[in-house]
């Protein structure tokens, strides 16, 4: 119940968002299945929002320890490339696996050596990346769209386990998985006092340079999945477009999900809840059938709005305003409080 | 003996210097925008290809996107003298200062693919296609196909604002004038495979599942490549039960009409060289001036065409 209340901003939100693309068109809850497949518009939101969703697990670690990780959209094309040049040239769908990964893992490594053994600025560390990367794919495609056949590579971009498409069973696995881990042990926490004083946190134990390495590496490995995903959708590496303005959708996702960009707390759940509000608008706008120089103005005012509603200033105004109310009634309740 | 051994290999660099002079009639250089993508990789491979044909020696400078990078090349051209500039510009402004400077140096321009503000009197011609034709062409052929029936057509535009993407859409407007295939709905899809199949999916749930969806225009083939993967993964058939009409004709859509999936494409040569190199010769001949505009081909590929023998012939081209 406490941590259902901890994300009430964040899901009010997603609901007002659902509630509006159902006006905008009223099928919008029908599921069915077809070709043994889970079929819908719902699905699409949960289907389509995989690569920004799997960013988001490692951006908002990268975010909670006060660092932006701007490459993981130019990563994802690398690992993208990486996956198809492999089946391309003969290996099977474990081996492509692999070496994205192990790719998308160099990447992350990279950053975070930059990062933190070099002590240059997140922002600046990754924009090298995020402008080198791109060349790096293009290099491994050859400037063209690398196109591929292997049933293993697709099975991972439009395959389906229980009828629920791989890409959902992917990032939800993924959220899980990092949420069990960063939160069952104390790894979340020194995480967060990263975030909040890295000085302090060093002068009292915390290995600071090795974490810091550590959440660039997970966001690496996180763009790797995001990179082959894309790819295998659309049975193909496209090195100028994969990825290509995803690592802003990531960092907004984050910010809209309630974990601040200065650091220290961090919410994962609610990364992945803003992820889905983000794909959710998206949708609504390709469903609404308004003309598409549109698109972008109904976006931004939407979410002009998400964020004023949760401004720190609005929320101490609304706590401010409740407790007088209920202070006029009642004593003051352990709810008012919280 | 000495005096012999002179002459002889003085005889020999005469020969050598006489040779390379008759081969190499003409010097044309070429300023290309960089290999932002397959099309242009493979508009630079014709060029050069158009030029050994032609026993003509070409001078190619690649800018890397960069206006300075091809003012630069320009400047150099004029310094080694080179009898004719190809440029595909960048951008369109900027260029009257060293447009002028090879006017001066008497060296003939034509611009390839794009074209530039300043005035027409500073370049010779300029080889580019049409747009509006190309839309118009696909409009036709879906007219044609439907047999004048009704028809609702989604359409899958290029980058908002991008000139591809409001000329297609305007030419193939024009091409269903007067017929009863109607636009139902109209959606960017960023000329992206990606974005093409997710803007599908959402075109093929808004219309009853793609019941009310008789035919495809993408604005770009790499698009409808992405929503035929669309179309089959929500269970209809591509290029039967709804028709596929797209633009450039890059190799994967002759991949798809040979599988059945797609019906046809407009082709945006990347052949912009052949025409270049025929006004060129035709203006140093008998100095006739070509027209300030020479549109390139627009071809119509359907499945009547050899499309195999198309495919083999494109796929090494670099797209």
């Amino acid at each position: 119940m406490n941590s259902l209340k901890r994300y009430a901003p964040q899901l009010t939100t997603l609901a007002i968002v659902l509630l509006l693309n159902y006006l905008v068109f009223p099928d919008f809850f029908k599921i069915e299945i077809a070709n043994g497949k889970l079929y819908g518009t719902l699905i699409d939101v949960l289907n389509r929002g995989a690569p920004v969703a799997l960013l988001c697990v490692g951006m908002t670690l990268v975010i909670a320890t006060k660092g932006i990780d701007l490459s993981v959209g130019a990563v994802m094309a690398i690992c993208g490339a990486v996956a198809a040049s492999t089946v391309d040239s003969g290996g099977g769908v474990f081996m492509a696996l692999s070496l994205a990964l192990l790719a998308g893992l160099i990447c992350g490594i990279w950053n975070g050596v930059l990062v933190s053994v070099l002590n240059i600025q997140p922002i600046i560390a990754t924009l090298i990346l995020m402008v080198a990367g791109r060349g790096i794919a293009q290099l491994i495609t050859e400037g063209a769209i690398l196109t591929f056949n292997d049933e293993g590579l697709i099975f991972v971009g439009s395959g389906s386990i229980f009828s629920i498409p791989m890409p959902i069973l992917i990032w939800i696995a993924v959220g899980i998985i990092v949420t069990f881990i960063v939160r069952r042990t104390a790894l979340g926490m020194l995480i967060e006092s990263i975030g909040i004083n890295q000085r302090a946190s060093t002068f009292s134990g915390v290995n600071a340079r090795v974490l810091l390495i550590l959440v660039y590496a997970v966001s690496g490995l996180c763009a790797a999945l995001a990179g082959t995903i894309a790819a295998a959708d659309i049975r193909g590496a496209d090195a100028n477009n994969a990825g290509l303005w995803l690592e802003l959708d990531a960092i907004l996702a984050v910010v809209v999900g309630g974990t601040s960009l200065l650091g220290g707390r961090f919410t994962l759940i609610g990364s992945l809840i803003g992820a889905m509000i983000i794909q959710s608008i998206n949708t609504g706008i390709l469903l609404s059938g308004f003309p598409p120089e549109f698109n972008l103005i109904i976006k931004a005012a939407i979410i002009v709005i998400i964020l004023v509603i949760q401004s720190p200033a609005l929320q101490s105004k609304y706590i401010e305003y409740r407790d007088r109310r209920e202070t006029g009634k009642t004593p003051v309740g352990k709810d008012a409080a919280s | 003996m000495f005096l012999k051994k002179v002459l002889a290999s003085a005889a020999v660099i005469a020969t050598v210097a006489l040779s390379t002079t008759s081969a190499l009639a003409l010097t044309v250089g070429f300023s290309q925008i960089g290999s932002e993508s397959g099309w242009r990789a493979a508009e630079t491979t014709i060029t050069l290809q158009q030029a050994k044909d032609r026993g003509i020696d070409l001078k190619f400078a690649d800018a890397q996107q960069k206006q300075e990078n091809q003012i630069k090349a320009l400047r150099s051209f004029i310094a080694q003298g080179v009898d004719a500039i190809f440029v595909a510009p960048v951008v369109a402004t900027g260029w009257d200062s060293v447009l002028k400077e090879v006017k001066e140096a008497g060296i003939p321009v034509i611009l390839l693919d794009r074209t530039i503000d300043s005035s027409d009197d500073l370049y010779l011609t300029a080889v580019t296609s049409d747009f509006i034709f190309e839309g118009s062409v696909a409009g036709k052929w879906l007219v044609d196909a439907v047999d004048g029936k009704e028809c609702s057509v989604v359409e899958l535009q290029g980058t908002t604002g991008s000139a591809p993407a409001i000329e297609r859409k305007e030419g193939f407007e024009q091409g269903l004038a007067g017929s009863k295939v109607s636009i139902i709905r109209s959606q960017t899809a960023d000329f992206t495979r990606t974005k093409g199949k997710e803007v599908m999916e959402s075109f093929l749930k808004a219309e009853g599942g793609g019941k009310n969806i008789c035919a495809l225009y993408a604005h770009n083939d790499d698009m409808a490549v992405g929503a035929i993967q669309a179309i089959k993964e929500a269970g209809l058939k591509p290029g039967s039960d709804i028709l596929v009409v797209s633009i450039d004709a890059v190799p994967d859509i002759f991949k798809a009409m040979m599988a059945g999936e797609a019906n046809a494409t407009v082709e945006l040569t990347p052949n912009m060289a052949g025409p270049a190199f025929d006004a060129l010769d035709a203006f140093l001949k008998d100095g006739t001036l070509p027209p300030k505009w020479i549109q390139s081909e627009s071809r119509l590929y359907t499945k009547d065409d050899d499309l195999q023998a198309i495919y083999d012939l494109k796929k090494d081209l670099g797209y």
